[in-house]
């Protein structure tokens, strides 16, 4: 459960979010959406913890998130950002891996090693366990990030644009991926992602928070916010949203 | 493999020791007095800094998350230089270990300046950053240049630029064994600076304290490189060239790649003095020279050599 009472939040001197108020509760996907420059991405990075609010404040499962210490942070959550600034070359397994430090500080483990292969194993990525991520397409790289945040075993996992460069079949994968963690049945996490896809928020999202200018501009369950007149609102242009042969699809209007 | 690795390394310590104008088997000099005295210290100098500088390499190379970094082109060795040259003025008569502290400082100020104009440098071509560092380097070596020409000290500052071992001799460079507990440190500080190489956000939401390791292993390379300045000067490449090699064979875990890349550094530097002694035998070439005329080629193949990696296991 993820409370922002009167968030405020500014990068540079400039305000980005401008007195948000929201109630995520917990389980299921939450797809954020809305135009470039509308502030998601800080957003996440504000309920990540990275960055501090300057007016108002978050509460996961009723702590102040921003006073959590650093390491009892990343236990409850954890972060996909988009910037790799360069490809490691780490195997699968060790960056996986990587992802239960939070959880051993150094000294991993059986409880550990299983939770690694598990993710490996849910993710596909068993066959290439031993290879380089530098040698990965681009969506395995992404698997083998989203499997990371599994490993992490939070329950709450933050993914900022996690299909920005995938082709379809990839992105197809790692939102079918992110539903199984979502509706994991021994440990189902809350998931929240951002995205630019509009038909895949309005397929795999259970709700979905519309931001613009750095305010809420809707939020609720998929079908409440999926609405031709809030889309083309949110975006300034003409859009529908179709049902084709049972999936929905967003249309120019 | 490793046994053969292992007798080239024994092979290359040999040679160190055998190799000098006084012949050992004459029996004009007392032998055992002169490995004491000069070809031991030697050796074990050229293994000390270059498995220093090397792990050096790496530290700055997960932290920036740029591969074609090196402590010689972040401004560190030429921060080091404005150190000493402070404290000589200011303190003339200063213990070694003195002037170390300050280069060391000196070095740590300078690195951490680079690491604030990183910030500011576009991430898309990673060839900029290592320019800028060049520049950097440039200006913080034009200054030390300057001080050292006004105050009349250019000869203490040629000695801290061209990195050379023949005048290493037992009691002038034992200091560099702090290499040897900085890699210690290092080996105990592995997996959070592996983690500083997934980039900052990655880290932080690992609930690593990122300042605090980044001071760390920065202030780790700044003590490294000061040492190397102190006792045989600086030797530009050897940070740059030895880790990617590894880095390219064995991938990026640095725990698991530690004690290779400081006995490759360290390997690469005594070869490099080796051959120096050789090339105009009796006479000898600095062994930065030789590295930097290795290195500049090796740096060129990195730079565009196939970006595809296998991945030894062994």
């Amino acid at each position: 459960m993820i409370e922002i009472e009167g968030l405020r939040v500014e990068r540079d001197g400039t305000p980005i979010l401008h007195d948000l108020s929201l109630a995520l509760p917990a389980g299921g996907i939450t797809a954020l959406i809305g135009p470039n420059g509308a502030g998601k991405s800080t957003l996440l990075l504000t309920l990540a913890g990275l960055i501090g609010p300057a007016a108002g404040r978050v509460r996961l499962d009723g702590d102040d998130l921003h006073a959590l210490r650093p390491q009892a942070r990343a236990l409850r959550l954890a972060f996909l950002g988009q910037d790799q600034a360069q490809v490691s070359r780490l195997t699968v397994r060790e960056m996986v891996g990587f992802g239960r430090w939070p959880h051993h500080r150094g000294r991993p483990g059986a409880v550990d090693r299983a939770a690694v292969a598990e993710a490996l194993e849910v993710f596909g990525l068993g066959a290439l366990a031993e290879r380089p991520v530098s040698s990965l397409s681009g969506g395995q790289r992404q698997r083998t990030q989203i499997a990371m945040a599994h490993a992490q075993a939070t329950p709450l996992v933050l993914l900022d644009e996690p299909l920005s460069a995938l082709d379809p079949r990839y992105a197809r994968e790692v939102m079918e991926a992110l539903v199984a963690m979502a509706h994991d049945p021994v440990t189902p996490r809350s998931v929240v992602v951002v995205l630019h896809d509009l038909g895949m928020a309005a397929r795999y999202a259970d709700r979905v928070v519309a931001m613009k200018h750095g305010r809420l501009a809707a939020a609720g369950p998929r079908r409440e916010v999926m609405r031709d007149a809030v889309l083309s609102d949110l975006f300034d242009t003409g859009l529908k949203l179709r049902e084709v042969e049972g999936a929905d699809v967003v249309l120019p209007a | 493999m490793r046994l053969l690795l292992a007798l080239f390394f024994a092979l290359l310590i040999g040679a160190s020791l055998g190799i000098g104008v006084a012949d050992l088997s004459s029996g004009d000099t007392d032998a055992g007095l002169l490995l004491a005295i000069s070809r031991w210290p030697r050796t074990a100098a050229a293994l000390l800094a270059g498995a220093g500088l090397a792990l050096a390499g790496v530290v700055v190379q997960l932290t920036v998350q740029n591969r074609l970094v090196e402590p010689g082109l972040t401004g560190t060795p030429e921060a080091a230089m404005i150190g000493l040259l402070g404290i000589t003025l200011l303190a003339p008569g200063a213990s070694i270990l003195l002037k170390m502290s300050a280069a060391a400082a000196a070095a740590l100020a300078g690195t951490l300046g680079f690491l604030a104009l990183a910030r500011h440098v576009p991430r898309r071509d990673p060839v900029l950053l290592p320019l800028v560092g060049l520049v950097y380097g440039g200006i913080l070596g034009a200054a030390a240049h300057w001080g050292a020409w006004v105050t009349d000290l250019m000869q203490y500052l040629g000695t801290w630029t061209a990195g050379e071992f023949s005048g290493v001799l037992r009691g002038r460079y034992e200091l560099l064994w702090i290499v040897a507990a900085l890699g210690l440190l290092l080996w105990l500080a592995a997996d959070r600076i592996t983690i500083l190489g997934l980039g900052e956000a990655q880290a932080r939401s690992l609930g690593l304290d990122y300042r605090q390791t980044l001071v760390l292993g920065l202030g780790i390379v700044s003590v490294t490189v000061a040492v190397v300045v102190v006792t045989v000067g600086a030797l530009p490449f050897v940070g740059l060239v030895v880790p990617n090699i590894v880095s390219r064979l064995r991938g990026d875990n640095l725990r698991a790649n530690l004690g290779l890349i400081a006995l490759s550094g360290g390997g690469a530097v005594l070869a490099a003095d080796v051959i120096g002694r050789l090339v105009r035998f009796p006479y000898e070439i600095p062994a930065g020279t030789v590295f930097a005329v290795a290195g500049a080629g090796i740096f060129l193949w990195l730079l565009h050599a196939p970006r595809r990696v296998r991945v030894a296991h062994g």
